[in-house]
């Protein structure tokens, strides 16, 4: 069974380099653009069959490494 | 009094701190992140550098590593813990700092000598500073703008566990004098027993005039008093 997990900054932390790509996209004429936040992408395959169980598996994995949640929140999806 | 410094793939100021705390006489052990048990430490260092390259978040591997757990243990019982620059960011990553290092608000590495006051002179760590003593201490780091919630930012200003702030050479404190975006010019906290520091500054530089400044000195002198 395969996820993905998308790792972001909270909102009320300063993301530099969002906002220096999201002033890039202003400067190539890029209209119509609110805001811009960077994260983080990753693809996690898992030897678990059932799949309340796996992503709860990967629920945990975000929980205990891949996200700091004093700084950051995370989405897991099934994929 | 006996110290032991942390070292992983990654460590670079090992050494560094190695060679101040035998200058100040520490018995000092080198001990490597797969160890299972730590060596009768009064102290315990985490070490600058960039522990497995920095990967996924500053500290964020180191902190997870075999070592860590007798760390947290030792630490938990009062032993004295200092995290240095990559070793603070390990100390918010295990959690024995609240609180967390982001990216450099300038998204530059910063690497200069910077002003620093003591804000809290009656600890184990810094009893030999005068308070609001301005010292220069050299920094270099990328992720060291630090971040933590309003009440635990409230709990570090009533319990005065703020160690230094980043000021002007009068120990002026304003955001012209912040080089990194940390909230309140925090270069250092503590945690609320004060037996664990973790800063960003590097006070192992700062031993020796022939190189630097010996700024550094009273925080290991005070530590052996």
């Amino acid at each position: 069974m395969k996820f993905s997990v998308i790792v972001t900054l909270k909102k009320d932390v300063l993301d530099p380099q969002g906002k220096v790509v999201e002033n890039t996209l202003r400067n190539i004429g890029m209209e119509d653009l609110k805001s811009v936040r960077q994260g983080k992408y990753f693809e996690i395959e898992i030897n678990i069959g059932d799949p309340k169980k796996a992503e709860k598996k990967v629920d945990d994995m975000c929980k205990k490494l891949l996200a700091n949640l004093v700084i950051e929140d995370y989405k897991v999806c099934k994929i | 009094m006996n110290s032991s410094v942390i070292v992983f793939p990654g460590s670079n100021c090992d050494r560094d701190i190695a060679v101040a705390l035998e200058k100040m006489q520490f018995k000092n052990r080198m001990v490597w992140h797969k160890e299972t048990a730590l060596p009768k430490s009064d102290l315990i260092v985490i070490p600058g550098g960039f522990s497995y390259g920095d990967y996924l978040r500053s500290g964020a591997i180191a902190g997870k590593s075999l070592i860590i757990t007798e760390v947290i243990k030792a630490a938990n019982s009062g032993c004295l813990v200092l995290g240095i620059c990559n070793g603070f960011q390990i100390l918010t990553e295990t959690g024995l700092l609240e609180g967390a290092l982001l990216r450099n608000k300038n998204l530059k590495f910063i690497n200069k000598d910077v002003n620093i006051k003591v804000t809290n002179n009656q600890t184990k760590f810094s009893k030999k500073y005068k308070k609001d003593q301005v010292l220069k201490i050299n920094i270099a780091h990328n992720e060291g703008n630090y971040f933590t919630n309003p009440e635990h930012l409230k709990k570090l200003n009533e319990e005065s566990l703020i160690a230094f702030k980043y000021c002007d050479t009068k120990g002026k404190v304003d955001e012209e004098n912040n080089p990194n975006g940390s909230l309140e010019n925090i270069a250092g906290v503590y945690n609320s027993k004060k037996n664990i520091l973790g800063m960003m500054p590097h006070p192992e530089r700062m031993v020796d005039k022939m190189i630097s400044n010996k700024d550094g000195i009273n925080l290991f002198s005070s530590l052996l008093n």
